[in-house]
């Protein structure tokens, strides 16, 4: 079976400086995995490349058995894979419902409705005429799922959802995730909690100064096999 | 008194045309346009050309001077959107130079353009009476038809721009790509068509305030820049971010230059400079900071 | 161990500063040995390329070291030239001596100017500057004492024969473009210049290494003001004519930045090869009138889109040369 979204040997450049080293991935319709690694590993670098924030060389991205290297961020979305992006990032002006519907602008068509969302997270209803930033973390959290889920994607990524949360809001937002994705919805989350990652996921990948340190199914590995990418020792 | 608040007023109307444009650029892609004067002068004498067409055709009244306006509105709109598609457009960045200096280079080219095409004397757009007409109000006061009709054109305008932000697809770009250029590309966005659109919005109400501003009085190639001062103070004063401020911080410029004027004349530039100095040293944010909602 | 040096000088700045000090040589005396007829109007147009360069020079200072790019620096220009004047006419001070007096006064009057501009920011802190410089005109437009609309002449030179007026004049104006291009290299060269360096790449950080960037920026300011007012003190003790028009015209900041912009921001070079060009479009092509200032204008928008650095930027990049170096390279 050909994975869903590949990459063979992914490089990126922050200028002159390299991040990604080679990284070869794999990502099947209908899984979830999670990748996981330090601080400065290039977890969410990777997912910028794949969203086309960050520019990769020539066909080291395929999805869909296409190549969207050297894609804007744009047509990437409209081809159907959607980025929940670190820290959020909200639009300040406008409020949560705006925010949401911002989401849609690319317009292709799926089951992701305000109304499907509003029933998945039901505060935001609440709030959906007030500014996207007057909302709790966690809250604002929700708006920027939603908003990735409205441009209806077939893969989501989903970068360090759990940033500056507390950890029952954290709980909240897991709990919505098999909702999420039990329709077939493909996923890669970004984590910094180990053990939430092996829970959540099928695969694991470990990266460790913008490279593939460790990969394989999360309830095969061991701890120390993951302490040892993870720090390197 | 009440009549220098009155003229000071529909003054103000015209400042905010003045003004609404270079609000719209700045507000959008944080673009300043020093230019924005020169632009508005060159829509005068685009109008003024326009009527010397259709008067060597044989049409030479007052409603040749709307005719003319009307079909210079789409021609800005296409202007502006290529101008910005074309030019502006590689000047964005962190760094306000490129685009300060491209825009001070197109006045320079503007005004010389127009003074080598149409010579410094001074022109004006003819209106068939239209600008020498006055509506009579009670207590004795009378107020120009023509003021009152650009008066009412900034509220429209004003209006209608705020409701384009608020409450259409395309101010929801406008706001999303403001805040947040690289997260909105990501929703499928191309920053670059968005930008175009706001330069060409604000190129049709450049436009619009140059035919007025040539119907009123006499326009000459060196007028750009002082417009450009005036539409400046009247965005500082009223608050960034917010078109009603905009309206506000002109209508307020409008009447402290009245003020001014009647003092003496060769002061009421220079109380309007003042009061904008003096609202930036107590209130660098403005009277009206961009409120939400 | 390997012994590390700190390079402060290349093989062609010290070929540059030698060739320098003899085009200095050569320029002082040239009232010796220029020829009768055309030592006048040289020495005239010297004075006047001094001014532009010197105006030009700080302005350069300002944005694109002090990251200020300000459309107002007219208005301290103007100051110096109008101080200079009324020193002279009213106050008994040679006009001479009053050229760099203007140049201080302008300086102070920078600093409470400067609690107004600095409430802005970019693009708008342009504009604000030159709202500022519209109100120094408007203002001595108003001042009868000095002739307001129409202007003022020069009166305290007067009973100083030409030749002798010209020869001070033009000396005084070399020995200012010398001052101003060694105060700006050696700002540069100090800690001060480097802390601005360091602003103008990311004010934050440098705020948190203890950098006191207000005050910085602040000296950056009073610094370039000085630099104006000197250029447009030295500008009216040539012309002998003022007026609020001339004085604070925006085409003195216009012409500033075609300069830099075509020599290349952030560099000391850059308004020296800018001046150069500029002189010498001046020289061929100002008969064209219009056509010319249209010219330069679209001349700035292609190097500025095209040619980010300037053209002596675009060639130090291809090159690799520089003559005045203020960067420290680490040799290991």
């Amino acid at each position: 079976m050909t994975a869903l979204l590949q990459a063979s040997g992914l490089t990126a450049f922050y200028g002159d400086a390299q991040a990604l080293f080679g990284i070869d991935f794999e990502l099947n319709a209908g899984e979830t995995v999670a990748i996981i690694g330090a601080n400065g590993a290039g977890k969410s670098t990777f997912l910028k490349a794949l969203t086309g924030l960050v520019r990769s060389r020539p066909d080291q991205i395929r999805f869909d058995g296409q190549s969207i290297s050297g894609l804007p961020p744009g047509e990437i979305v409209k081809r159907g894979i959607a980025l929940v992006p670190e820290g959020r990032r909200l639009f300040a002006s406008l409020s949560v419902e705006e925010n949401l519907l911002m989401g849609a602008f690319a317009q292709r068509p799926g089951p992701w409705s305000l109304q499907r969302l509003f029933k998945l997270f039901p505060v935001l209803e609440q709030k959906r005429a007030l500014p996207g930033t007057a909302l709790s973390g966690g809250q604002q959290q929700m708006v920027a799922i939603g908003r990735a889920l409205m441009s209806n994607p077939s893969v989501l990524l989903c970068d360090e959802l759990n940033l500056g949360l507390a950890p029952i809001v954290i709980k909240e937002i897991y709990d919505a995730l098999p909702a999420i994705c039990a329709e077939g919805m493909t996923a890669v989350i970004v984590e910094q909690d180990v053990s939430m990652a092996q829970r959540m996921s099928r695969r694991i990948y470990c990266f460790q100064e913008g490279r593939v340190a460790l990969q394989g199914a999360s309830d095969s590995l061991t701890r120390e096999q993951i302490s040892q990418a993870y720090f390197g020792v | 008194m009440v009549e220098t608040l009155l003229q000071g007023l529909l003054l103000g109307g015209l400042y905010c045309l003045f003004a609404l444009g270079q609000s719209l650029m700045f507000g959008v892609m944080r673009l300043t346009n020093t230019a924005q004067g020169d632009f508005i002068i060159l829509g005068s004498f685009a109008a003024i050309a326009g009527m010397n067409a259709l008067a060597a055709l044989g049409w030479n009244n007052g409603f040749a001077s709307f005719a003319v306006m009307l079909a210079l509105l789409p021609l800005a709109f296409g202007f502006g959107y290529a101008l910005q598609r074309w030019v502006l457009n590689g000047t964005l960045g962190r760094d306000p130079l490129p685009s300060l200096v491209v825009t001070f280079g197109l006045s320079i080219v503007i005004q010389n353009l127009l003074l080598e095409l149409f010579s410094a004397d001074p022109r004006s757009i003819e209106t068939g009476g239209l600008n020498t007409a006055s509506i009579a109000l009670p207590a004795g006061l009378a107020i120009g038809v023509l003021p009152l009709a650009i008066f009412t054109v900034a509220l429209v305008a004003t209006g209608a721009l705020q409701w384009l932000f608020n409450g259409t697809r395309l101010g929801r770009a406008f706001r999303a790509v403001s805040d947040d250029k690289e997260i909105a590309e990501l929703m499928g966005l191309n920053s670059h068509t968005v930008y175009a659109f706001a330069t060409a919005i604000a190129f049709v109400l450049i436009a619009l305030a140059g035919v007025l501003q040539g119907m009123r009085t006499t326009v000459s190639p060196a007028d750009g820049p002082l417009l450009l001062l005036f539409a400046f103070e009247a965005v500082i004063i009223g608050g960034m971010g917010s078109f009603w401020g905009t309206l506000v911080g002109a209508l307020l410029l409008g009447i402290t230059q009245q003020i001014g004027f009647r003092i003496d004349p060769g002061w009421g530039i220079w109380i309007g400079h003042i009061v904008f100095l003096v609202v930036l040293v107590l209130r660098p944010q403005g009277l009206f900071p961009k409120t939400r909602g | 161990m390997t012994h590390a040096q700190v390079i402060r000088s290349t093989p062609g700045s010290r070929a540059a500063q030698l060739a320098g000090l003899l085009l200095i040589v050569v320029a002082a005396t040239l009232p010796l040995w220029a020829p009768e007829d055309s030592r006048s109007p040289w020495m005239r147009e010297f004075v006047e390329i001094a001014c532009y360069f010197i105006f030009a020079m700080m302005w350069n200072l300002l944005a694109g070291y002090g990251g200020m790019v300000s459309i107002g620096q007219q208005a301290f220009f103007g100051f110096g030239g109008y101080v200079m004047l009324m020193l002279g006419n009213f106050a008994g001070v040679n006009p001479f001596v009053a050229v760099p007096l203007g140049a201080l006064v302008a300086a102070l009057v920078a600093v409470p100017v400067s609690f107004v501009a600095f409430r802005l920011q970019g693009g708008y802190f342009a504009i604000g500057t030159w709202v500022i410089a519209d109100v120094f005109r408007l203002s001595f437009a108003n001042v009868s004492a000095v002739g307001g609309g129409s202007g003022t002449s020069l009166t305290a030179l007067r009973g100083i024969e030409k030749a002798t007026r010209e020869n001070v004049t033009f000396w005084i104006a070399l020995a200012c473009v010398v001052a101003a291009i060694t105060l700006v290299y050696l700002f540069l060269r100090s800690k001060r210049g480097l802390a601005l360096l360091a602003i103008r790449d990311n004010e934050v950080a440098a705020e948190s290494q203890g950098i006191d960037v207000r005050g910085t920026k602040l000296a950056v300011y009073v610094v370039a003001a000085f630099g104006a007012g000197l250029a447009g003190a030295l500008y009216f003790v040539g012309n002998l004519r003022i007026s609020p028009d001339a004085a604070f015209s925006v085409n003195w900041t216009a012409f500033a930045i075609f300069m830099v912009v075509i020599g290349g921001i952030g560099r000391i070079e850059g308004p020296v090869v800018g001046a150069l060009i500029f002189w010498a479009l001046n020289k061929f092509f100002s008969g064209y009138g219009t056509w010319y200032l249209m010219g330069l204008g679209l001349l700035a928008i292609v190097v500025t889109i095209y040619f980010k650095q300037g053209l002596w930027g675009w060639a130090q990049r291809r090159f690799g040369l520089s003559l005045f170096p203020t960067q420290r390279t680490l040799r290991l």
